[in-house]
């Protein structure tokens, strides 16, 4: 999994049968210090419940089909998780 | 299996129920000279791992699956062990 920002959502009509109702969230992979890294995708919510500018946990490829129990699965990026911190630790020494 | 070195804790209230409210680390991944390569993950940790320790990280679905003992957990990477050391160009011991 990577961080992400969720930056939009996607309305599909007309869509593959086994993805209706499904929430399609467009999300900005972030970086460790949360800055943008590589291109914005469009992931499945895997909680159904993140919204615009909320920092998500996101898992690829075939993981991510099974964010969303009761479906075939064919996503290949999912929202995992609401991320409310990433708390740095301190540094302690490397053993 | 990656190297990689912990870096931070994922706090996450909210999350698909197969993590089952399990640690989530930030790694940095490492090369073999133990620099940053700039790359990172979020993976569940599996083994205890701690603040700033070298950790080995599993990055496969099966076998994170497998590790976790959760057919449908939809992740992908998982803290298996805390490298002690890495020896290059000598035979081990």
């Amino acid at each position: 999994m990577n961080l992400g920002r969720v930056i939009g959502t996607v309305v599909a009509t007309t869509i593959y049968p086994g993805l209706e109702g499904v929430r399609l969230l467009i999300v900005q992979p972030l970086d460790r210090r949360l800055a943008p890294r590589g291109r914005p995708v469009v992931a499945a919510d895997g909680v159904a419940m993140a919204a615009p500018g909320e920092l998500v946990a996101v898992v690829a490829s075939r993981e991510a089909s099974l964010a969303l129990p009761g479906l075939p699965g064919p996503v290949d990026h999912a929202v995992t998780a609401i991320v409310d911190a990433v708390e740095e630790l301190a540094g302690g020494p490397p053993r | 299996m990656k190297i990689g070195r912990v870096a931070a804790t994922v706090v996450a209230t909210i999350q698909v129920p197969a993590l089952d409210g399990r640690r989530l680390l930030l790694v940095d991944l490492l090369d073999l000279e133990g620099r940053a390569t700039g790359k990172d993950l979020i993976a569940v940790d599996a083994v205890g791992a701690g603040a700033g320790e070298t950790v080995l990280v599993l990055d496969e679905g099966n076998g994170a699956r497998q590790v976790l003992s959760a057919p449908q957990a939809p992740l992908r990477a998982v803290v298996v062990g805390i490298v002690d050391a890495i020896e290059l160009g000598r035979p081990a011991g």
